[in-house]
Formats: C-alpha cells, sequence, structure tokens
C-alpha cells in the first residue's frame, strides 16, 4: 500500500511511456534479428527506428504491432503486457510500405473497413424491471454497439479529408497514384483512432519531391492529431527531418537513443556518425583532457574523460573544416577531387595518407594546395568499441588455437596444452585477407567497411558466425567472400581464468586511474 | 528475306492450328449428316442431334457425368483454395516444399496408377458403394491440385502485408480471410474450378475403375463403340461437348481479361 502511495508520481511518469520494450529478443532460423532491445516510447511524441537494411527496425516494429511474437522479452502498452495479444486486439494501426489497400474495395470502403469493426460501449445490460443484469461475479454487463451510419460517414469524410482525398471516396484504389494509395492508407489507419500509429518505410516507394511533400504533411499531421508515430526508415535525412527522437539500430542492437541534433553532433560511435551525414571519421590519441592527435598533428577538442594516450574514434563534419589556399593551418594537403553541389562545393582534399571530406561554398581547384584547421567544436571524439580482436577459445592441436572455427597457428612460448582454455587476441592491422577464401584458414563474408582516412575497417562475418575486424588497405564491397589469415606471430595466446579475469581488469583500471589523478 | 520469313511464321502458325482444329472440325462438320462412314456425305441433317436428345441412356450419361463433374469441382474448387492459402503461408521452408509436392501428387501419377489405387481403396473400405459417391470423391482427389495450381500464382502476386491489414484494422483471422484474402482469389477459383469441371468432364481412365452401374459420358461412348463401332450419333454427341468445353473457356478468359484490364490501372 505504502508503495503505491510513494509511486503516485511515477505512476503517471510511467503512463507517459505508452509503449515499453523490455529485453526483447527475436530469433529467426537460428538468426537473432532483433537483440536483447530496452525501448520506451514517450505518448505522443514522433519516433523513428532508423538503420540499414536488414537491422531488425522491422522486426521490431512488426513486434509493437503483433505480427511477430518476441523470442524473449516482453511489449508493454499503457503499462499493460500486450506481448500475447493478438493484433487485432491491439489499439495500434500501421501504415504498410506498399500500403496494402483492399483491391476489391473503393477508397471510401477502405477507410470504412476498420470503423465496421469497431464497437463502442454502450452502457449496460439491463433487466426488463429497470434493474442492472448481473454476471455470475455480481458485476454489471457492458454492451457495446457498432457505430451508425451517419457517424462512420462524418469519421470518413474527416479522415478523407485530413489526406487531401475528400472527392476520391467512389475512386477505385486501382486507379490512384502511390502517392495518394500512400494516403488512403494513412487514412485508414487514422480513422480508427490509434493509440500508436506504426509507419513502416511508408514514403519508401514514393518519388523524391512527393516523398519531400509527404513528410511534411505527416510532420503536420503528427502536430495536430496529437498520436504517437513510430517510424521506421532507413534514410537518415527523413529521420533528421521529422522525428523528436531517433533510434539507430545496427545488426538488431540499438547503437544510440537521442534526439536527431544530439545524434548528428554526438554520434556515440563510429557506426553512427558514418550513418547519419556525411562525415570524416579518423582514428586519433588522447594526449590529455580537451587534447587529441590525429594525422600528426595535436588539436584542441571539448572531450575529456578519456586515459592518457587512449585509442580513439573522431569524427568532423565536412561542413566543420575551414579550408583556405596556401599552407597555412595545422593540416595542409591537396585537392583531389571537388564537386558542385549546388550551394556548396564538396572536395576531396589528401592530408599525408588522410583524404578529408570538406564542404565549402568558396571552390578550390584539383591540385591546389589548401591548408585545412577545425575548431575545438567540430570535433567529436568516440571511444572505439574495439581495439583488438579477442576471442575465449581454446588450444586446438600442439601449437594451434581454435578461432572462428579454424585452427591457426601459434607461437607456443607457454606450453599450452591441447583443450587449454585461453584468450587469442589479434591487432585489427596484423589480420589479412586474401581474395580466394581457399588461401584463407576460415572463410567468411564482408559484413561491412568504414573508411577511417588512410584504411580501411573492414568487419568480416566468418562462416561460423564470428565477428573478425581487420584494418587494411585495401577497399574490399560489402559481401565479398574473402579469406583470413593470421600471421602466427601476431596472435597473443594467454590463459582464460574466468573469474580472475575480472579482478585482473579491475586492478588495471584502479592502476589507471591512479595514474591519471597522478597527472 | 524479312518477308519470306514472316510467310513462314505464319505458314507454320496456321499449319499447327490446322493439326489441332482438321479433326475436330471433321467431326463436328459430319455430325450434320447421317452417313456410317466418314467422307460420305448424304445430306445436311440436324437428325444425329435430335436423336442424342431423345436416347434416355445417352442423355443419362450426359447428366451423370455433369452431376459428377459439378459436385466434384465445386468441392475440389473448396479443399484446393483452402490448401494452397494453408501452403502459402506455412512458415518452415521444408514443411512448405513437402506440402507443395505431396499436393501434386494426383497431378503428375500415372492416370492408371491413381484409378486402381481408388479401386483397391474403395475395395478394402467395401463399405462404400462404387457409384456417384466413388466418383465425386476420386475426381475431386484429382482435380484439387489444378485448383491449387491456380490459387497459388494468385496469392503470391497479392501483397505481402494484405493479410495483416486486415488484422491492423481489427478484423479476427477468419474474418479477414473471408472479407480481405477471398474477394482477391475468387478469379482463381473461378479459373480453377473450370479446369476441374472439364478434367472431370472427360475423365475416362479413373472413372473406369471407380463408376460401378453409374456411366458417365466417356464410359457410355467406350462401351457402345467396344460393341457396335462407332454410332453417327456419337459424333453429334462429341461435337456439342466440344462446343461446351469451347464456351467455359472462353467465358473463364474474358472474365479474367476484364479483371486484368480493371487492375491494370494500377501499374
Amino acid at each position: 500500500m505504502n508503495n503505491e502511495i510513494k509511486t503516485g508520481e511515477p505512476q503517471r511518469q510511467k503512463f507517459d511511456k505508452i509503449i515499453e520494450v523490455r529485453n526483447v529478443t527475436k530469433v529467426f532460423d537460428d538468426v537473432t534479428v532483433v537483440d536483447d532491445v530496452n525501448l520506451s516510447i514517450k505518448r505522443g511524441e514522433f519516433i523513428t527506428l532508423l538503420g540499414p537494411s536488414g537491422c531488425g527496425k522491422t522486426t521490431l516494429l512488426r513486434m509493437i504491432a503483433g505480427f511477430e511474437a518476441p523470442t524473449s522479452g516482453a511489449i508493454f502498452l499503457e503499462g499493460q503486457d500486450v506481448t500475447e495479444l493478438p493484433p487485432h486486439k491491439r489499439p495500434i494501426n500501421t501504415v504498410f510500405q506498399k500500403y496494402a489497400l483492399f483491391p476489391h474495395l473503393n477508397v471510401y470502403k477502405n477507410v470504412a473497413f476498420g470503423l465496421k469493426l469497431k464497437r463502442l460501449p454502450n452502457g449496460y445490460k439491463m433487466k426488463k424491471n429497470g434493474e442492472y443484469k448481473l454476471d455470475k461475479h455480481g458485476n454489471k454487463i457492458e454492451v457495446y454497439r457498432k457505430l451508425t451510419k451517419a457517424e462512420m460517414d462524418e469519421k470518413i469524410t474527416r479522415a478523407l479529408k485530413l489526406v487531401g482525398l475528400e472527392a476520391y471516396g467512389h475512386r477505385d484504389v486501382t486507379s490512384l497514384s502511390g502517392g495518394q494509395q500512400q494516403r488512403v492508407a494513412i487514412a485508414r489507419a487514422l480513422v480508427c483512432e490509434p493509440k500508436v500509429l506504426l509507419l513502416d518505410e511508408p514514403l519508401g516507394a514514393l518519388d523524391l519531391k512527393m516523398r519531400k511533400d509527404m513528410q511534411i504533411e505527416l510532420m503536420d499531421m503528427h502536430k495536430r492529431l496529437g498520436i504517437t508515430f513510430v517510424y521506421v526508415t532507413h534514410d537518415q535525412e527523413e529521420a533528421l527531418t521529422m522525428s523528436d527522437n531517433v533510434v539507430v539500430i545496427k545488426d538488431g542492437v540499438i547503437q544510440q537513443y537521442g534526439s536527431p541534433k544530439k545524434i548528428y553532433d554526438e554520434p556515440k560511435n563510429a557506426f553512427v556518425a558514418s550513418f547519419i551525414g556525411e562525415s570524416n571519421i579518423l582514428s586519433g590519441t588522447m594526449k590529455s583532457d580537451f587534447n587529441v592527435n590525429f594525422c600528426g598533428a595535436d588539436f584542441k577538442c571539448l572531450d575529456k574523460g578519456f586515459n592518457k594516450n587512449e585509442k580513439v574514434d573522431l569524427v568532423v563534419r565536412p561542413e566543420d573544416i575551414a579550408i583556405e589556399s596556401g599552407e597555412k593551418g595545422k593540416l595542409v594537403g591537396e585537392v583531389t577531387q571537388s564537386i558542385f553541389k549546388g550551394t556548396y562545393y564538396e572536395m576531396n582534399v589528401l592530408v599525408g595518407d588522410y583524404e578529408f571530406t570538406v564542404q565549402n561554398t568558396v571552390e578550390h581547384k584539383v591540385g591546389e594546395k589548401v591548408g585545412l584547421s577545425i575548431e575545438p567544436n567540430g570535433i567529436h571524439i568516440m571511444k572505439k568499441l574495439l581495439t583488438q580482436n579477442e576471442y575465449i577459445t581454446e588450444v586446438s592441436g600442439e601449437n594451434t588455437v581454435a578461432i572462428c572455427g579454424g585452427n591457426f597457428e601459434f607461437v607456443n612460448n607457454e606450453g599450452f596444452n591441447k583443450g587449454d582454455k585461453v584468450v587469442a587476441e589479434v591487432d585489427f592491422d596484423k589480420v589479412e585477407l586474401t581474395d580466394d577464401e581457399s588461401d584463407g584458414t576460415v572463410g567468411g563474408n564482408v559484413a561491412q567497411t568504414l573508411y577511417k582516412g588512410s584504411y580501411y575497417q573492414v568487419q568480416v562475418y566468418t562462416d561460423d558466425d564470428d565477428d573478425i575486424f581487420v584494418d587494411t588497405a585495401d577497399e574490399w564491397d560489402i559481401d565479398d567472400r574473402v579469406g583470413i589469415v593470421i600471421p602466427p606471430e601476431a596472435i597473443r595466446v594467454r590463459a582464460f581464468v574466468e573469474e580472475k579475469e575480472e579482478e585482473k581488469e579491475d586492478e588495471r583500471e584502479e592502476e589507471k586511474e591512479t595514474q591519471n589523478d597522478g597527472d | 528475306m524479312s518477308k519470306v520469313k514472316k510467310a513462314l511464321c505464319k505458314a507454320f502458325i496456321y499449319l499447327m492450328l490446322a493439326l489441332i482444329y482438321l479433326p475436330i472440325l471433321v467431326l463436328v462438320v459430319y455430325s450434320f449428316t447421317t452417313s456410317k462412314s466418314i467422307g460420305v456425305w448424304n445430306g445436311f441433317t440436324l437428325s444425329l442431334y435430335a436423336d442424342v436428345f431423345t436416347d434416355a441412356e445417352m442423355m443419362g450419361a450426359v447428366g451423370n457425368s455433369l452431376i459428377v463433374a459439378l459436385v466434384s469441382s465445386l468441392l475440389a474448387t473448396l479443399i484446393g483454395t483452402l490448401a494452397a492459402v494453408g501452403i502459402f503461408y506455412t512458415r518452415s521452408k521444408w514443411y512448405k516444399t513437402l506440402l507443395n509436392l505431396t499436393s501434386q501428387v494426383t497431378m503428375v501419377n500415372a492416370d492408371i496408377v491413381t484409378g486402381v489405387s481408388f479401386m483397391m481403396l474403395f475395395l478394402v473400405f467395401g463399405l462404400i458403394p462404387k457409384g456417384y459417391l466413388t466418383l465425386i470423391i476420386s475426381h475431386t482427389m484429382i482435380t484439387v491440385p489444378y485448383v491449387i495450381m491456380n490459387v497459388m500464382p494468385r496469392l503470391s502476386q497479392l501483397n505481402p502485408n494484405l493479410y495483416e491489414a486486415g488484422l491492423d484494422l481489427g478484423a479476427s483471422p477468419v474474418r479477414t480471410f473471408f472479407t480481405v484474402l477471398l474477394p482477391q482469389l475468387v478469379p482463381a477459383m473461378i479459373s480453377g474450378f473450370a479446369l476441374a469441371f472439364t478434367l472431370s468432364l472427360d475423365d475416362f481412365v479413373i472413372t473406369k475403375f471407380v463408376n460401378g452401374d453409374v456411366s458417365t459420358i466417356s464410359t457410355y461412348l467406350y462401351n457402345k463403340i467396344a460393341k457396335k463401332g462407332v454410332m453417327p450419333q456419337l459424333r453429334a454427341l462429341s461435337a456439342l461437348i466440344f462446343i461446351a468445353i469451347l464456351a467455359v473457356l472462353v467465358a473463364v478468359n474474358i472474365f479474367s481479361h476484364r479483371k486484368r484490364v480493371k487492375e491494370g490501372g494500377r501499374k
């Protein structure tokens, strides 16, 4: 009881979360599409799930709609567990990517479909003598009624007006253009007055001009209706334009949640930075708080809290780089490409090994020597996700260790025996990729490549479902088949001790902290 | 050169059409004369047709064929449509393939094998007397795959979210099936029905094994020819069957063409 009174305030707060996704995982045929996702959606907000195709965003949406059941975890709507509730019983409506209008019905009847099934509470069951009829438990029995023709007509007309199709009621849906069909789909969903409207890449099939118009109309509708919109897209520009909050998803895992501005200005990692907008992503070293070194020069920045000499990723937006002729500026390079983009020029500038993308209204010709400078607020530092490949595995032979399903030779100085549990570490730049997969110890597919200025960071998804990261000077295409070679001397093997491992880590952390304090 | 080529192409097409339709044409033409043997023309008359309609035994066989064809193809349409929907929405890939394969067995199986198996099945279950019931059961079973074959492509053409859209708007799965899915399948069901109907109408091999005392057009013709040779009246009967099937074919084609024109506006 006490608890309830105390939680009066948070109770209301909890209700402000219209949807809560708790620890939801979805596995299709042994592939984890959504991986332990937690997400709260506030009442009335416009939230966008953003990510490349196959990242799990649509699956997440379909679980909220009820078309898929989570493998584990739960989904709450207004504080109630709806995980098991079938889609036709959820007060949620969906606008599908390819509209999914009913081709045998005209526009009016398409919009009427949901309303015909709607039931309104209509008082309680009465006895003839005017008393309430009671059920077995002594409760009044609620009665429901259908909407009247006039009520339906009023709602349908209003919905069609909202999407600007009031004159199209009698038209066959198959005779409409893509944009008009999408409007019918929106009207059909909104007429049911859902608590949440789900939109699954609704503008994907429209041309650019139509898409821009619809973006503005959708935002306008959202403002006027106050319904929570959950929008799925792979188009970062669309996400930044329309949403109150953006959820960036990759490989079924939420990478970052935040307002469009926050996600653009302060991407949490290199993936978010490269996915959202144009960016230069570089590797650097933190010299001290507010000081970072990259491209052989020291820069002031606004970030702190990193270890001394910690390797970091950093992002510099092309519009944040000042460019001028001559050899002034911290970085000096040569223009290798210049493209006119309408309101600005996009230039590539080679500084040492690094190729920067720079946007400026003043053109610098190809071959010109230029100086680049970056203000502290133009540099955003991100923690490196991983600094080396690390596998908990076992020694598989006299001097081989199992990594990603293959047996790699290593230098067995410490005399490990077959079957010993070990940790194998390999630096990113020590792994070699081969064109012919049979030349490698194991084979895999290139899952992702990230240009880091002077090299590419390639993520290879091996046939054994493991990831291996490789820093390489060569460019690889996504889905290329590659072989993986690791020289024996590049594999560091140490004994794996389950609990002491963590303690050691802690000790090391503490050591570092004291060191930092000393600085 | 290209003129010659064109002419050759045309000639080829006409030759093929002639090969297909000439025998039927001969049959139709000679159904208007009473001569015993083809090639002798003894004057135009409709008397063969009159004979057909007055021959009670012949009309009985026609009636039986129509009853069996109608009932079995209606059943086949119902079962086939439900089966197609079930198979189409099966999630497990290997199970889907398995269902697809097994549902086509009677289509690829030799009729003689199917016929003998049906006969043996009905013998084993001796309770069922051979007649209408056995005819309808066997004809339904052999035509179901053709309905599935007609309905399945239509399902895969449908918007993949159509069924979900129905659920999403508050309709239960059953209601969605009837109000959303079924209307899309009607054209395919009709052509499946027409195909099943004609297949049942002209089936002989399987019918012969399971018909008991009930004679259909095909078994009637076979018995007559075996006993008396080709009676002139059979020409008129065959011509009538041909015209009836042609009419069904044309009707189905016109129907689906109209439907396509109507939906064409979308693309």
